[in-house]
């Protein structure tokens, strides 16, 4: 579903994303890992189109999608949560994901119908399935942390992707909260036959969900398989001891 | 529930015992304050329409006056230099504005914050600078005065009823505009461009249509100038004018609906009171936006409204 090759991107001669590789199969949840400032978030961002490749290529259902914004992308049937919390912040909590599902359906240059009328079942049933409808009429600036991550990923539910990316979808979560978002992961992947592509830093979780790990060290891929390829992989080994200790 | 439908009602009332009043009023004025309303109301149009952009959208647009003058000078060559209806007048002035826009929109939506704010104020006073100079066209420094208008049009009164009821109806378009997904979208661009684009929003043309609207009704507003005043001058179209269509939606309140209309009501009353003794009325001017952005950045109306809302969800939770 998505092909990532020779991805390289520098910052000011810093070489973030030195040489990715990356290969998502259709119905599979992949992990890239890899330690603190390894590129995986700029290689989300390359992917989604927020930042623009130095070289390589990144191909989504065949399709070259390398130079493309990142409405474009969205469009293919690409969504993805952020690492930071990235919401509507003067909107509802029914508003932030509404925006998203008008935006799919071509929908957001409508002027002349009331937006609160429109695609109402489609933004409750995404924030139903969030367990977030009691909260759907309150500020989302009024929500605690972990709801607001939770309404990060449904904001990205709400544009119907076929490939999901989530950045850090627990990060900063307790036990708990991570528990459910562990949980929602398997559902849509099971269930909705969703294609998720997600980074992670508890390994645990990876290990959990992940068929397929992609590790990220210096902005190279040095390793993508099965987790338990992974797990024995020398070189990856080294990168994490090196690194952590 | 209960308590917003009733806000609803209690907006609603207000407004339709507003509207009442002001059907009345000019029979109990005098011209030239029959004359000063009806400014009230071309400024209110002007101001809403900014605010489209600059509350709405979220975009810093410093020179929205440009539009107006546009407008006001579509109606005055028209119906000067052309021997076509005043209608073609009315029709065209707005979609002139509206293009104009679009051509200083589309450059501008390529750039951010106040880069933005710059660069309208610069290819804004490149038209007045156009207007200045054209003398052919424009009469330059002199204006165009003795501008001739429908018979109908030309009692005070008749051009205090004319503005009312575009001013009327141009809310209730922008009204519907706002609370449409083109206005809930343009809210969330103006929260959070990334995540805009993200969820599949070309966040550039959204900022462009927004752009486009707030110059036809800005032009709407021009043609309501030439029928108050009869003349335009180049001075319509310098950016001095448009600082203050600025601070009067700063001092009504961005994000409430009517803030502009308030502000341009009080901005223009003002201004009158304030010509009566001194010439100094930028100074004025200068003074109260410092008031206004240190003690009240919410506006009037932003004010109220937050009051308003804190006492009813106490209210409500009794
Ligand atoms: N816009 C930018 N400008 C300059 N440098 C950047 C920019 N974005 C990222 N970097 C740098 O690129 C490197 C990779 O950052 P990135 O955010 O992709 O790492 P990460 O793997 O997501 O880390 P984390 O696990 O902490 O989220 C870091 O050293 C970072 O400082
Ligand atoms: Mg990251």
């Amino acid at each position: 579903m998505l092909q990532v090759e020779q991805l390289q991107k520098a910052f000011d001669g810093f070489q973030a994303i030195a040489d990715a590789h990356l290969s998502v199969p259709k119905g599979e949840v992949v992990a890239v890992i890899g330690p603190n400032g390894a590129g995986k978030s700029t290689l989300f961002n390359l992917i989604t189109g927020h930042l623009q490749a130095d070289s390589g290529h990144v191909r989504f259902k065949g399709e070259e999608i390398t130079k493309l914004s990142p409405f474009k992308i969205c469009h293919k049937g690409m969504a993805r949560s952020f690492q930071l919390i990235n919401i509507f912040s003067s909107l509802t909590v029914f508003e932030n994901v509404q925006t998203s599902v008008l935006a799919i359906h071509r929908l957001d240059k409508n002027f002349f119908r009331p937006s609160r009328k429109l695609l109402v079942e489609e933004t409750l049933e995404v924030l139903d399935s969030f367990g977030l409808y009691d909260f759907k009429d309150r500020s989302c600036s009024s929500l605690s942390y972990g709801d607001q991550k939770v309404l990060e990923i449904a904001i990205a539910l709400g544009s119907k992707p076929e490939l999901l990316l989530l950045d850090e979808p627990t990060a900063g979560m307790s036990s708990e909260e991570t528990r459910k978002i562990v949980n929602l992961i398997k559902r849509l992947s099971q269930e909705k036959g969703l294609t998720i592509l997600l980074t992670e830093h508890d390994m645990e979780l990876v290990f959990d969900v992940a068929q397929k790990i992609m590790v990220l060290h210096q902005g190279r891929t040095i390793a993508q398989g099965l987790p338990e390829a992974i797990r024995n992989d020398k070189a990856v080994q080294n990168a994490y001891l090196g690194e952590t200790g | 529930m209960s308590t917003k439908k009733f806000s609803n009602y209690l907006g609603l009332g207000l407004a339709v015992a507003g509207i009442l009043i002001l059907l009345i009023l000019p029979n109990m004025l005098s011209q030239y304050y029959v004359y000063l309303i009806a400014t009230v109301f071309t400024t209110a149009l002007l101001a809403s329409s900014l605010n489209l952009v600059l509350g709405y959208g979220g975009l810093l647009h410093l020179h929205h006056g440009v539009f107006f003058g546009v407008g006001a000078y579509t109606v005055a060559i028209v119906m000067t230099k052309t021997s076509w209806p005043f209608a073609v007048a009315v029709l065209l002035a707005p979609i002139i504005a509206a293009l104009i826009a679009l051509v200083i929109g589309w450059f501008c939506v390529r750039l951010r914050g106040l880069y933005f704010g710059m660069l309208t104020l610069a290819l804004g006073q490149l038209v007045w600078a156009i207007v200045y100079r054209w003398n052919a066209l424009t009469e330059g420094d002199n204006g165009i005065h003795a501008i001739p208008v429908p018979e109908f049009l030309t009692s005070i009164n008749s051009v205090y009823y004319t503005t009312l009821v575009v001013l009327v109806l141009a809310l209730i378009i922008l009204y519907v505009i706002n609370k449409s997904p083109f206005g809930l979208t343009l809210l969330a661009t103006r929260d959070n461009p990334v995540r805009s684009e993200s969820v599949g929003i070309n966040v550039k043309r959204h900022r462009l249509i927004a752009f486009v609207i707030a110059g036809f009704f800005s032009g709407i507003a021009g043609v309501l100038f030439v029928l108050v005043e009869r003349s335009v001058a180049p001075s319509l179209l310098f950016w001095n004018k448009s600082a203050e269509i600025l601070i009067m939606c700063l001092m009504g309140g961005l994000t409430v609906f009517m803030g502009p209309t308030l502000g341009a009501g009080i901005l223009v009353l003002l201004s009158m009171v304030v010509g009566l003794y001194t010439e100094y009325w930028l100074l004025v001017l200068g003074l109260l936006l410092l008031i206004l952005v240190l003690f009240l950045p919410q506006g009037i109306l932003g004010y109220a409204m937050e009051k308003y809302d804190k006492r009813r969800s106490i209210g409500g939770e009794n």
